[in-house]
């Protein structure tokens, strides 16, 4: 059992936890992911670790409750425990060698694009970050992002927060503006990570997504997590997460990841019925 | 006097048609004492034991046979369950018509004797009457490192833990038993028979760690020098194969490794389970293998009106235990034998809807003794299906090989042991199952362990 330290909600539906997971913490690097499951018959869902503790053992994740199982974490409290927790998972991100790197995160894709833009500011790159939202609301981790980046550009689609448009609009006129970005990463939304790729092709800068395709175990057996990249097969369990973003077949990704769409929502209503939520 | 009836003792099975439905055990063995005393008595306790000479793990068969025609059922248990580590289920899964039952001298004129069926008795029997206990030996103070939980692992952990050894298992899962929870399903070997055998393990000392994915959240040498003076690897087949072809992206497509892992071990078809699977229509599973029957069955379980086994070579070259074969046949399972997938085609929501075939014709044999086998031209047709499962094998998981420094693999990345000790070519570090053969047998992996074991207990010994 892994035991919540602490709980925070973000925005309506974005929470953060610390958790006690100790094997995890001694050894997990900024890109890494978990694989947790809250109970017997829960799913094992992967998500990426934004933040750790390692003197206390702990790790901080920061999830959407989007689905059944991730609102059946959502409604655990602090000092409650959740069954199983694996990891660290995946490749860390490779982020050694590079002088100017653009971050952009989307949405609760920030959780994970702050602790690489952290990882690249402790070890002497320059950090742009650009993190995009719908709207001022559920703008999450505002100050975090400001206190490891040298320039923190918030964009919303609405305008109702910084700059209104999309994260390319804003990543578009810094490389017109004569930044030299070396390296971009970009992390949340599929359709957000393939237009920061097709942004960033023509002029030829290193851009690194990280995919989050269906899985089941994690480590490599059931090739579940199977995406195209470069024409070729590749495990997001063990190869990635983050691939190249020019190279990844991101529409085949998504036609996958939509897979138990349907069978998902039957489940999360469901759920939501029988706990009264608003949201069913 | 010997019982001389050419045929086997029928073993009690369930009806098709209603256990192609549910998930629970096709085959109940046998049921009664007579039953199974009337199967031992057709053994001729022959003195050369051909039949030991085919078992993996030395399981010595005449002299347990002969206990079970006497009805001294605890004391068969004991004989077999000093060189198995696993009767139960063993019993269930070995190929025995491959192994032990392929050298009976009864097999000559007429069905060899119904060995796995009778190990099946005896395990069953000690396991309901709670006599498969073993007493937990006095601590030799020395740590043994098991990664990964299936059969081989299992196996080192039992011997080295009845020697003595505080014995630590890693498993990556949520739950312990490897390819025995995750892969074969529920209907071939209840969960029930793997927990018992692992809860058997932790009462004789041996701790199970869940959620260990060494390599990842350790490496070997952090083990080693954690204070495990031997570890022993027993990390399974790896990522699956897929064909290459196109249309293998498409929704609906899966490996055997993933459609099984959804079913047996996260239970995806019960109702409370969160896990989803896709309902399908009409299902092909390309493959000859075990797995391949496996998922087939699974697929007429979960509501597949139509199942097809699609299998390049024929029905003699399949390497499934015949008995799986047969069962899926019994169950409603077609094989459409000489026939190789070309691609695979979508409908406008991406989700499969037919996989183009092409027939195939067998050939003069390569320097194996294999038959070729080669594409007839103009042959192609469509098979309609809303599912496609891949069990056409696997390749080797890289975790551990590329966080371990000077352990060798061959060039498919399988670990280079010494074939007699299981030794890598790192020292004091072992290697077992299908980790070092790639995709074998759950028998196959037991033996690999059983060698370890004793290799790892030598070498600890003279390792004071």
């Amino acid at each position: 059992m892994y035991k919540i330290l602490e709980k925070k909600q973000l925005n309506e539906n974005v929470f953060l936890m610390e958790i006690a997971a100790p094997h995890v913490a001694r050894k997990v690097l900024p890109g890494q992911f978990i694989i947790f499951r809250v109970n017997e018959n829960g799913e094992r869902v992967p998500l990426t670790v934004s933040d750790y503790n390692r003197e206390k053992g702990s790790i901080t994740i920061i999830c959407q409750a989007v689905g059944k199982s991730t609102r059946l974490l959502a409604s655990l409290e602090k000092g409650d425990s959740i069954l199983d927790i694996a990891g660290p998972l995946g490749m860390p991100t490779e982020l050694e060698g590079h002088k100017k790197v653009a971050v952009i995160g989307g949405g609760v894709g920030c959780a994970i694009a702050y602790p690489q833009a952290k990882m690249l500011s402790f070890i002497g790159a320059k950090v742009d970050m650009i993190a995009g939202f719908r709207n001022r609301d559920i703008v999450i981790l505002e100050e975090e992002m400001r206190a490891v980046s040298d320039n923190l550009y918030i964009t919303t689609d609405d305008g109702s927060y910084g700059e209104k448009g999309f994260v390319t609009t804003k990543l578009l006129s810094l490389i017109e503006s004569g930044e030299n970005y070396d390296l971009v990463i970009a992390i949340g939304p599929v359709p957000m990570m393939r237009a920061v790729a097709e942004a960033t092709r023509p002029f030829g800068i290193k851009t690194i997504v990280s995919l989050n395709p269906i899985m089941i175990d994690g480590t490599g057996m059931c090739g579940g997590c199977r995406v195209t990249v470069g024409g070729e097969i590749k495990f997001a369990c063990v190869d990635g997460p983050d691939f190249d973003g020019h190279k990844v077949d991101f529409s085949e990704l998504m036609s996958r990841n939509a897979t138990y769409r349907n069978i998902e929502k039957e489940k999360d209503e469901h759920f939501c019925k029988i706990r009264g939520d608003k949201n069913a | 006097m010997p019982n001389m009836d050419p045929r086997k003792t029928p073993a009690v099975e369930r009806d098709p048609n209603i256990r192609n439905k549910d998930f629970l055990e096709v085959s109940l063995g046998y049921t009664t004492a007579e039953m199974a005393i009337n199967e031992a008595n057709r053994c001729l306790n022959c003195k050369n034991k051909p039949c030991v000479s085919g078992c993996p793990v030395g399981v010595r068969i005449p002299e347990f046979i002969k206990a079970v025609s006497e009805g001294e059922f605890q004391k068969a248990y004991e004989i077999i369950s000093s060189t198995n580590a696993l009767p139960a289920v063993c019993g269930r899964v070995c190929p025995q018509e491959s192994q032990c039952e392929k050298y009976c001298v009864r097999g000559i004129k007429g069905e060899s004797v119904g060995i796995g069926r009778l190990e099946r008795f005896v395990a069953d029997w000690a396991r309901e009457n709670g006599l498969d206990k073993k007493k937990k030996p006095s601590s030799l103070g020395k740590k043994v490192a098991v990664i990964g939980s299936g059969p081989s692992g299992l196996t080192v952990a039992a011997e080295l833990s009845e020697k003595g050894y505080s014995v630590t298992v890693f498993e990556a899962f949520h739950t312990a038993g490897g390819v025995l929870v995750y892969g074969i399903p529920e209907f071939r070997l209840p969960k029930a028979i793997v927990k018992n055998e692992v809860e058997k393990l932790k009462e004789m000392g041996a701790e199970i760690k869940t959620n260990m994915v060494i390599g990842k959240c350790m490496s070997i040498d952090e083990l080693i020098e954690d204070g495990f003076e031997a570890v022993f690897i027993g990390t399974g087949a790896g990522l699956p194969r897929f064909m290459g072809i196109e249309g293998e992206a498409l929704v609906g497509v899966y490996s055997a490794n993933e459609y099984l892992t959804r079913i047996n071990l996260c239970k995806a078809y019960l109702e409370e389970s969160d896990t989803p699977i896709l309902k399908s229509k009409a299902v092909a599973v390309v493959g000859g293998g075990n797995v391949a029957m496996d998922a087939a069955r699974c697929a007429k379980r979960i509501g597949a009106e139509k199942v097809y086994i699609v299998y390049r070579r024929g029905e003699k070259e399949m390497p499934a235990r015949l008995e799986e074969v047969h069962h899926a046949k019994e169950e409603g399972i077609e094989f459409l034998m000489l026939t190789n997938p070309v691609r695979l085609l979508g409908d406008e929501s991406g989700r499969v809807r037919a996989m183009e075939c092409v027939k195939m014709e067998l050939g003069a044999p390569d320097e194996s003794g294999r038959q070729s086998v080669s594409e007839i031209k103009g042959s192609n047709f469509e098979l309609e299906v809303d599912t496609a499962i891949m069990s056409i094998g696997t390749s080797p998981n890289p975790l551990i090989r590329t966080t371990t420094p000077g352990l060798e693999t061959n060039r498919r990345g399988c670990f280079i042991v010494n074939e007699e000790t299981m030794k890598t070519s790192r020292d004091k570090v072992y290697a077992g199952g299908d980790t070092v053969t790639g995709a074998a047998t759950v028998i196959l992996a037991m033996g690999a362990g059983k060698k370890a074991a004793n290799a790892i207990d030598e070498y600890l010994k003279n390792n004071q």
